[in-house]
């Protein structure tokens, strides 16, 4: 790993936003905020992962990865960040390196390649993405990058962000670190007025940012710039110019926010557009945030009117599935931050939460998730699949609302399931995406499939279909047959033979 | 007499459908950027293959990102839980070695989930390092006596060589040869060894014609009994089906070796050289004469005949090409797979009237030479999508959905990763009954195409116009008393 990014790492890893990182010692501190990984029981993406999930959302550049066919080849085009016009960012560029280019380099295949992208596609920016091998080799994308900036006058951003530097959430800050670096503050707006905001953290998965945009163009607040849902180059290079800061996912993108207050002195806050009350108190805080920056405070009455009438209409709309959800019971699963958020909705829809992870999650988080839930609130830290499984299987619970990793836990209990996480089709963004979301739970629990696919098999041996129970009902008395179905028996269970109890 | 009997036997040797004419030259694409990839990498390849054993953990040795992706990627196809494990590597442990995260992976997966098989694969990143993963699991075995009831699959796959296809070949073959053993032969018994092309519902279909036969059968790696789409009586961390270890160690009995694509010939040839098998390989078993020779193969080595159902199924195949070659006759194809499923669906289109107009694949293979159609581009999407512009219908994985969208042209969703789909793993294209049932799909799809005319569809050329037109004996056009009459309608004229 060059120097330079180790000492971005370091300089990632300070992060005076973050009350957490603030209390630890400097030696722990440089130690990072990663926990080290347990080979052979770990899961979740790399730092490429996530540098490509913040960034790629930025709808009119090419994002190279360059690489082996691995990192692109088999990850492109899995995300449903939507876009209102370009739809390059869709479009799968990588380097493909071969051996060749593992011993002799794959740079000089790095900049054919973003000459191929220019001259064919002609984008306003090309992003490239480092991998785990390219850094190995020493290939220098800064390097490239800079060359090709001055050869062809387009910025191509370098984002160093290998997959070996650590885990997804660091890649966030990484891909970050490339804005700030290359991007925010190299273009004047056209124009700006005094309701300019940036929204960061925000990838308009599925379109929720336009159920959200409509409230805010309602109140006359422009969205300078979103980072990066639906984004533009331009827009986030001319992002310096807002009057206030909105973090959304709080974890994932600080530093910008951070680094932006210190740099041009923009004032942030992090909210949610997840939940009724969430999407109000965001509303109230950008109103207020704006008002203090200069905007004037009539402001602030006509953002108290937009909630009121909003939050009439959305409760009236969620009233209806009350009475039909009321005292159901969830076990949500989540990446973090947004355990809170959703908690404070689905309550209001009658909801009971019996579980939620709180494996991402912040200090202020889990306090969060308490005030909501009340103390015997069940935070679960780290929940393995059985134990999920387990908790389905024996009915405490009603439903599993979880990202779609671990959908089958739920499904193979026979119970219904609901995709929150990035791959869901449905939004679930501010008053309509809440609506939403009730809607959809309601569609997921009254579907009689349920009845059905619960109903046990007349013969008896419902689920075990590892194809060795028909032989053995036809000859049930035989002991050696016997000893065979312990074994499919164990099998199934996943113990040997001897832990099977007679 | 005798060139006569030399022509028949070249004659036999060779395909007998086959226009050695059109034989595909093989182009690589001269690109740096590799654009809307058609390939996926090695270890994911491989991890297909682990995954076709029962009780099985199979892992990733690279960054977590490996395995993260190449898994995200097998539940959105297969919409099963998919058990795939990474030893987590980072950039410390890339440049010291990764003796201590395999050794760490190897115990924690033990302790955890108790598989009897733990199959690794390399990555590139631990490929350009050099770790030499057989030499550590030497080493591990010796220290760890707690792993001797853990049989340890190794395949070097590194991402920067061949594609998903190579990955499971190698895969394959390792299996192959660290777990079969020679032993007696039983002469009923012969093993299949499936392509990474061929879905779970294209094994069962297998397996139940070789059953119909009165063989048995052992299916290598079978992911008919593990991705099949089925509810297991409990929940656990390793694979739920596939092929036991007692299976693959029982392979060494078989009488014959199947293999179904060119991708499984090294392992045929691996179980060949460990236990003596005699290996036959099925290049495809989509389309009417490949199943010809499978089903006179089986007949000659079980010495039965071909039972009824597969002589009716052969009899509604042929009704099925007759219904279906309206609509596939004449199309013009534009198609991206992995070698051996562009060679299986390709030739079918080929077999059915469609013309091969543009051809993608991802890596080189002896399936090349044999498909249908002038040059084979090893390539990617954005090749397809150049190509096909003159073409009536788009064949490859999912990712075609937005080259479809743009040119507006139907997309046939083949191979991995179908996405956007579900039933993926119940698809069944081999057999009699699998190659009609993409007969119907093609031809369905071409069906919906067809237009509905309009009056103006049709419109003359200015030439045909022009030729028409009453000979003009003035210069202007303008006195109206000659050039094209003017109609005139009746309602007019009676006013």
């Amino acid at each position: 790993m060059s120097t330079s990014l180790k000492a971005r790492i370091a300089d990632v890893f300070e992060e005076p936003g973050c009350d957490k990182n603030q209390g630890k010692s400097d030696k722990e501190r440089k130690k990072g905020c990663t926990a080290q990984l347990a080979p052979g029981a770990a899961a979740g993406g790399c730092a490429f992962d996530g540098a490509k999930i913040a960034l790629q959302p930025i709808a009119d550049v090419a994002h190279l990865v360059h690489g082996p066919i691995a990192c692109e080849g088999n990850s492109w085009d899995n995300r449903h960040s939507a876009s209102s016009g370009p739809q390059i960012y869709r479009t799968g560029f990588t380097t493909d390196i071969n051996e060749l280019d593992v011993i002799y380099g794959g740079e000089k295949r790095l900049f054919k390649s973003i000459r191929e992208i220019l001259e064919k596609y002609d984008p306003p920016a090309v992003f490239v993405y480092q991998t785990c091998v390219t850094a190995l080799v020493g290939d220098d994308i800064e390097a490239v990058c800079q060359r090709a900036t001055e050869k062809f006058g387009k910025p191509i951003i370098p984002v160093n962000a290998p997959g070996f530097a650590g885990i997804k959430n660091l890649g966030n800050k990484l891909g970050a670190e490339a804005l700030l670096d290359y991007v925010i503050g190299t273009v004047e707006p056209e124009f700006t007025t005094p309701y300019d905001i940036n929204i960061i953290g925000e990838y308009n998965l599925v379109g929720e940012l336009w159920q959200v945009k409509p409230l805010l163009d309602a109140l006359g607040i422009r969205i300078l710039c979103c980072m990066a849902g639906d984004g533009r180059y331009k827009e986030i290079a001319s992002a310096h110019r807002a009057k206030v800061n909105m973090m959304v996912c709080s974890k994932s993108m600080i530093n910008i926010a951070t680094k932006m207050e210190k740099r041009w002195g923009i004032p942030y806050f992090e909210g949610s557009f997840y939940g009724i009350g969430d999407m109000s108190d965001s509303l109230r805080q950008i109103a207020k945030l704006l008002v203090q920056q200069g905007a004037p405070d009539e402001l602030l009455g006509r953002t108290e009117r937009l909630i009121e009438v909003e939050e009439a209409r959305a409760y009236q709309r969620i009233e209806q599935y009350k009475q039909r959800l009321a005292g159901k019971r969830v076990l949500l699963i989540t990446g973090g931050v947004k355990s809170w958020s959703v908690v404070a909705a689905l309550q209001e829809a009658g909801l009971e939460i019996v579980g939620t992870s709180v494996k991402k999650s912040t200090k202020e988080d889990k306090q969060k998730i308490k005030e909501i839930m009340g103390d015997d609130a069940h935070m679960i830290d780290n929940m393995t699949p059985r134990e999920m499984y387990n908790m389905l299987r024996d009915a405490r619970a009603d439903i599993m609302l979880s990202g779609g990793r671990s959908q089958f836990v739920a499904l193979k209990a026979r119970m219904p399931w609901l995709d929150i996480n990035q791959e869901r089709y449905y939004p679930y963004g501010g008053y309509e995406g809440m609506v939403e979301l009730v809607s959809q739970i309601d569609r997921a629990l009254s579907n009689p499939v349920w009845q059905q696919v619960r109903l046990p098999a007349p013969w008896g041996d419902d689920g075990e279909t590892l194809g060795a129970v028909p032989v053995l009902a036809a000859s049930a008395t035989d002991p050696q047959a016997n000893r065979f179905l312990t074994e499919v028996a164990a099998n199934a269970l996943g113990l040997v033979p001897e832990e099977v109890p007679a | 007499m005798h060139w006569a009997w030399c022509l028949k036997k070249c004659l036999h040797k060779s395909h007998p459908q086959r226009d050695l004419s059109v034989m595909a030259q093989v182009v690589e694409s001269k690109k740096a950027c590799a654009v809307n990839p058609l390939k996926m990498s090695q270890p994911l390849g491989a991890s297909l293959a682990f995954l076709g054993l029962d009780a099985c953990m199979p892992v990733m040795h690279g960054s977590q990102g490996c395995t993260s992706f190449g898994l995200v990627l097998l539940v959105r196809h297969f919409k099963e839980a998919i058990p795939l494990q990474t030893t987590a590597m980072n950039e410390v442990t890339s440049i010291l070695g990764g003796y201590d995260n395999i050794e760490a992976a190897l115990l924690n997966i033990r302790k955890r989930a108790a598989p009897k098989i733990i199959a690794i694969c390399s990555t590139g990143l631990t490929e350009t390092k050099g770790d030499d993963v057989e030499g550590y699991i030497v080493t591990i075995r010796k220290r760890h006596p707690e792993l001797d009831d853990t049989e340890i699959v190794y395949a070097s796959t590194p991402d920067y060589v061949g594609g998903f296809e190579d990955g499971y070949r190698v895969a394959v073959t390792a299996i192959v040869r660290t777990l079969v053993k020679p032993l007696p032969v039983k002469s009923d018994q012969v093993t299949l060894l499936p392509g990474s092309h061929l879905s779970p519902g294209d094994i069962f279909e297998l397996r139940e014609i070789i059953e119909a036969f009165g063989l048995s059968v052992i299916v290598l790696p079978d992911v008919s009994g593990s991705l099949d789409g089925h509810i297991p009586p409990d929940w656990r961390g390793t694979t739920l089906g596939g092929t036991s270890l007692q299976e693959i160690r029982a392979a060494g009995a078989s009488a014959l070796t199947l293999g179904v694509g060119e991708q499984t010939r090294d392992a045929a040839q691996a179980l060949q050289d460990i236990a003596g098998t005699p290996m036959e390989v099925f290049d495809r078993l989509t389309g009417l004469e490949v199943n010809d020779r499978f089903l006179q193969r089986l007949s000659q080595l079980s010495g039965r005949p071909v039972p009824a159902k597969y002589r009716r199924q052969r009899s509604q195949l042929l009704d099925a090409m007759l219904d279906g070659h309206f609509y596939t006759g004449g199309v013009k194809v534009a198609i991206a797979a992995e070698p051996d499923l562009l060679l299986a669906v390709g030739s079918l289109l080929h077999e059915m009237g469609a013309e091969l107009r543009c051809c993608v694949s991802t890596t080189k293979s002896a399936s090349h030479a044999a498909l249908p159609a002038q040059t084979v581009i090893l390539g990617d999407l954005e090749d397809l999508e150049r190509g096909a512009t003159d073409c009536d219908l788009l064949v490859t994985h999912s990712h075609g959905r937005q080259a479809s969208e743009r040119l507006a042209k139907p997309l046939l969703r083949i191979g991995f990763p179908v996405f956007d789909r579900v039933g993926n793993a119940h698809r069944c294209l081999v057999g009699y009954r699998g190659t009609m049932a993409l007969i119907f799909e093609v031809a369905n799809l071409m069906i919906e195409q067809i237009k509905h005319h309009h009056a103006d569809d049709w419109p003359l050329s200015p030439e045909a116009l022009q030729a028409a037109a009453a000979p003009s004996t003035c210069d202007s056009s303008s006195c109206g008393s000659c050039g094209p009459a003017t109609p005139i309608r009746l309602a007019d004229a009676g006013a």
